[in-house]
């Protein structure tokens, strides 16, 4: 018997779609019969009143939560998010339910046996409700105690050799896409950068030190299935520079129909036959493929590595060998100043440990936003606020056409003195002796 | 419920302390097949929905199985997963970025009983525990945030709009009858924990009236140069206030000038802005992040507002499904929803998808609003 009645949640078990509603009622049915034995260190019904709460959220249309609240774990300032209820009489057990961020293994493969050991630990001490996984990429255990909070860091970090991720002004938790443990499209081995990232900026990842929050994310090649380039104060996304490694007879492949195009992503609907002509060269972005001859030919050097021609034909086309990453810096969501794309940072940096071509550029970034970025500054507003000059500036990287989109609109540029014939300094005196007042 | 110690020693909380040791190695995760023919893949295909095929330069095989889930899941559901990774995966798995579930076999003959074993399962309430899809030009898994179970800014819940806009898709998410992959993503408010801005769909909640002033405790629990300087539109400013027959210090919010953001809430817990009515959806549509053929776009809004409706949010999802439809029906092989509103042009996109212009989605935020506005002649009647 249910603890709250749920008439508006129980709606949300019906239909295909995983219900979250049925599944928090299974964990709290395991909890409340325990044939496990498990010596819960928080309220057994803690699902119960997670889902009574939410239910009268589902009733009102307002949260029930309460703004943070400071709580951690001991030397760190991130990783722990404090939650209190606002109703803490109505559902005691949620009155005090903190979330823990648990940095995930780079590409999110996962062992089971480590998996239970992580469900054993948080069944234990929290609500046994989880994120898998949250927006930036960490595990999240939704819902425990404040006393719980030290003894699931000492467990994770003894038992589990497990450190937790970020929050607040820190530099946040790190994520990658799948990379190249399997997928063909991969420039470089993101889970090996990503995973060097996180254990090299421990300090910043745990301890507050920024003006505001800074994301890195890491896509293997320009499909930016993480979404870096949207998403990260510091995008690396895989790229390369010599030329599309073709090969013919699978070409004649794709064309003769032999090959699914697009690797079997659009078999859900009667397309047509393959079209190499009007799916391929006519939609390239630049133009620079032709397909004469029963041979397909690349302009490399007009290529701009869009993707298109090797995902409709993966088998027949491969990224270059001469693989890298390029470097963009400053997106974000909306808040405060609106949405911003990463800008193009470096074109093109090689991939190799240990990796001090990136770290130089990640530093010398760091170094000057907590210089000059004021409380709640995000990189990309910086950026805006100071020019895209600046940030050139203080990483010593030359301006090249890469950088822009286009050229700038007016002429208003700020020139340097030093950049001037005879600096600024001119003598008003020598002046008047040609013009008069 | 006696108090079980870790080890841990409050009186000497350094004492072996372990810190800054950061994830585990992702190497220790790996199955065989993928520790073997890392950074060799040769190509891969799509052989049904939901299920994969990569091919190594050794020959080798991995077929991934890929099963939807709700990123909110209790350790009963996990230990479900690991019971089917260790019957068929040799105890390994993998999540991806869109909250699915990866199961990994190294032949092709392994692949049915997983997919049958996985569909056969269902929740009491009838939903499918692990229903296979996600890949290829359909919908695959919405990306989202936390919403009314755990946040304390939201303006709409994410779990239930979620499943509620996945039951009205699910058909999309098991077949691949799109023009090109549709993401979906929700963010319970603009704050956009997730990418709702670069999305073909986004579901976005949103505040609509401004801050309440909790005068009496304003000045005990914020500090109130940081509630000011929160504020992207410095619509606030410090007030002194009669309460109680006495002078407090306090903020006044020039209300024309707030965005509903919250952000003055985030600092100071005296100025909260939820609100029945006020509360409700924006609806985006036509960002990306791929670079595929274009460049990536931010997603448009399309829908200034739609009240929550829970449990199903009828009225969203009715909309999210009218515009999945007129982009089928309508989009060229390739075209992403915004490549195809940009094709057609944003005028004929409000009449295919029967939505109404108004006022609301004209653009008046700061400079970019103007290089959003006609500047040709070139428009459609």
């Amino acid at each position: 018997m249910a603890k709250h009645k749920t008439p508006l949640l129980d709606q949300l078990e019906s239909g295909p779609w995983p219900s979250f509603v049925s599944d928090i009622k299974q964990h709290a049915e395991v909890r409340a019969k325990n044939t496990q034995k498990v010596n819960y260190q928080i309220p057994v019904d803690v699902c119960d009143d997670i889902l009574g709460i939410l239910e009268l959220s589902f009733k009102h249309g307002r949260t029930h939560w309460k703004h943070g609240g400071i709580v951690g774990v001991f030397g760190y300032g991130g990783g722990v998010i404090g939650r209190y209820c606002d109703v803490p009489e109505m559902f005691p057990g949620v009155a005090h339910f903190h979330t823990l961020r648990i940095n995930q293994p780079a590409g999110k493969f996962y062992k089971t046996e480590y998996l239970r050991q992580l469900c054993d630990l948080w069944d234990m001490r929290g609500s046994g409700v989880t994120n898998m996984h949250g927006s930036t990429g960490d595990i999240i255990l939704l819902g425990t105690q404040t006393a719980q909070l030290e003894e699931i860091f000492f467990e994770l970090t003894h038992n589990m050799n497990q450190d937790l991720g970020g929050s607040g002004s820190n530099l946040r938790t790190p994520s990658d896409c799948i990379g190249q443990a399997r997928c063909e499209y991969a420039c470089y081995d993101t889970q090996a950068l990503c995973h060097f990232l996180t254990n090299q900026y421990q300090d910043e990842l745990h301890r507050p030190a920024f003006p505001y929050k800074f994301k890195f994310k890491l896509d293997g090649c320009p499909n930016c299935c993480v979404a870096s380039i949207a998403r990260a104060d510091m995008s690396f996304i895989g790229t390369w520079k010599d030329d599309i490694k073709v090969d013919q007879a699978a070409v004649k492949g794709y064309v003769g129909g032999e090959f699914k195009s697009n690797a079997g992503a659009h078999s859900g609907r009667n397309w047509g036959p393959f079209d190499i002509q009007k799916e391929v060269i006519g939609l390239c972005p630049t133009g620079c493929m032709k397909y004469e001859g029963g041979k397909l030919s690349i302009n490399n050097r007009e290529c701009t590595r869009c993707m298109h021609c090797i995902n409709v034909m993966p088998r027949a086309l491969r990224i270059g060998d001469e693989r890298g990453l390029s470097i963009f810096v400053g997106a974000k969501a909306p808040i405060l100043d609106g949405a911003q794309m990463g800008s193009l940072l470096v074109p093109f940096v090689p991939v190799e440990e240990p990796y001090e071509e990136i770290t130089e550029v990640i530093e010398a970034v760091w170094d000057w936003w907590m210089e000059e970025g004021k409380n709640r500054e995000r990189l990309g507003e910086l950026i805006k606020r100071q020019g895209f000059q600046k940030m050139l500036e203080v990483t010593n990287i030359a301006p090249v056409p890469q950088h822009v989109q286009e050229p700038r609109h007016n002429p208003y540029i700020f020139w340097k003195e030093d950049e001037v014939e005879g600096g600024w300094s001119g003598d008003i005196n020598e002046f008047r002796k040609h013009h008069q007042r | 419920m006696a108090f079980v110690s870790s080890g841990y020693d409050p009186k000497e909380p350094m004492k072996d302390r372990i810190t800054d040791i950061g994830p585990r190695d992702y190497n220790e995760f790996y199955p065989p097949v993928i520790a073997k023919n890392k950074g060799k893949w040769l190509y891969h295909e799509i052989l049904e929905p939901g299920v994969l095929v990569h091919v190594a330069e050794s020959g080798d095989e991995v077929y991934t199985v890929r099963v939807g889930g709700a990123r909110l899941m209790s350790v009963t559901h996990i230990r479900e997963i690991c019971e089917i990774a260790d019957k068929h995966c040799g105890g390994h798995l993998r999540f991806t970025t869109r909250n699915n579930i990866e199961f990994m076999v190294d032949s092709k003959d392994k692949v049915a009983a997983l997919k049958k074993d996985l569909e056969s399962r269902k929740f009491a309430g009838g939903s499918f525990k692990f229903p296979v899809g996600g890949t290829g030009a359909g919908i695959t898994n919405i990306v989202h945030t936390q919403g009314w179970i755990h946040c304390h800014t939201p303006a709409t819940d994410a779990s239930g709009p979620v499943k509620a806009a996945m039951d009205v898709l699910f058909d999309d998410f098991k077949t691949m009858r799109m023009p090109a992959h549709v993401r979906v993503s929700l963010a319970c408010c603009l704050n956009m924990c997730g990418a709702v801005h670069c999305s073909d769909i986004a579901i976005l909640g949103y505040h609509r009236k401004p801050p309440l002033l909790d005068h009496e405790y304003l000045d005990k629990l914020c500090e109130i140069p940081l509630a000011i300087a929160a504020c992207p539109t410095a619509a606030i400013k410090p007030a002194k206030v009669e309460f109680g027959g006495k002078t407090l210090n306090s903020v006044a919010v020039n209300n024309e000038r707030c965005m509903y953001c919250g952000n003055c809430y985030t600092m100071c817990p005296s100025m909260p802005l939820s609100d029945t009515e006020g509360d409700g959806i924006v609806l985006m549509v036509g960002g990306k992040v791929s670079n595929r053929i274009s460049k990536p776009e931010f997603s448009k809004v399309v829908v200034a507002f739609i009240p929550n409706e829970a449990p199903r949010w009828g009225k969203t999802t009715d909309t999210i499904k009218r515009i999945v439809e007129a982009y089928a029906a309508d989009a060229k092989k390739y075209e992403r929803v915004g490549e195809w509103a940009e094709r057609i042009g944003w005028e004929r996109f409000f009449d295919k998808c029967e939505l109404e212009f108004t006022h609301h989605l004209i653009d008046d935020f700061r400079d970019p609003a103007y290089y959003t506005w006609r500047h040709t002649t070139q428009f459609k009647f």
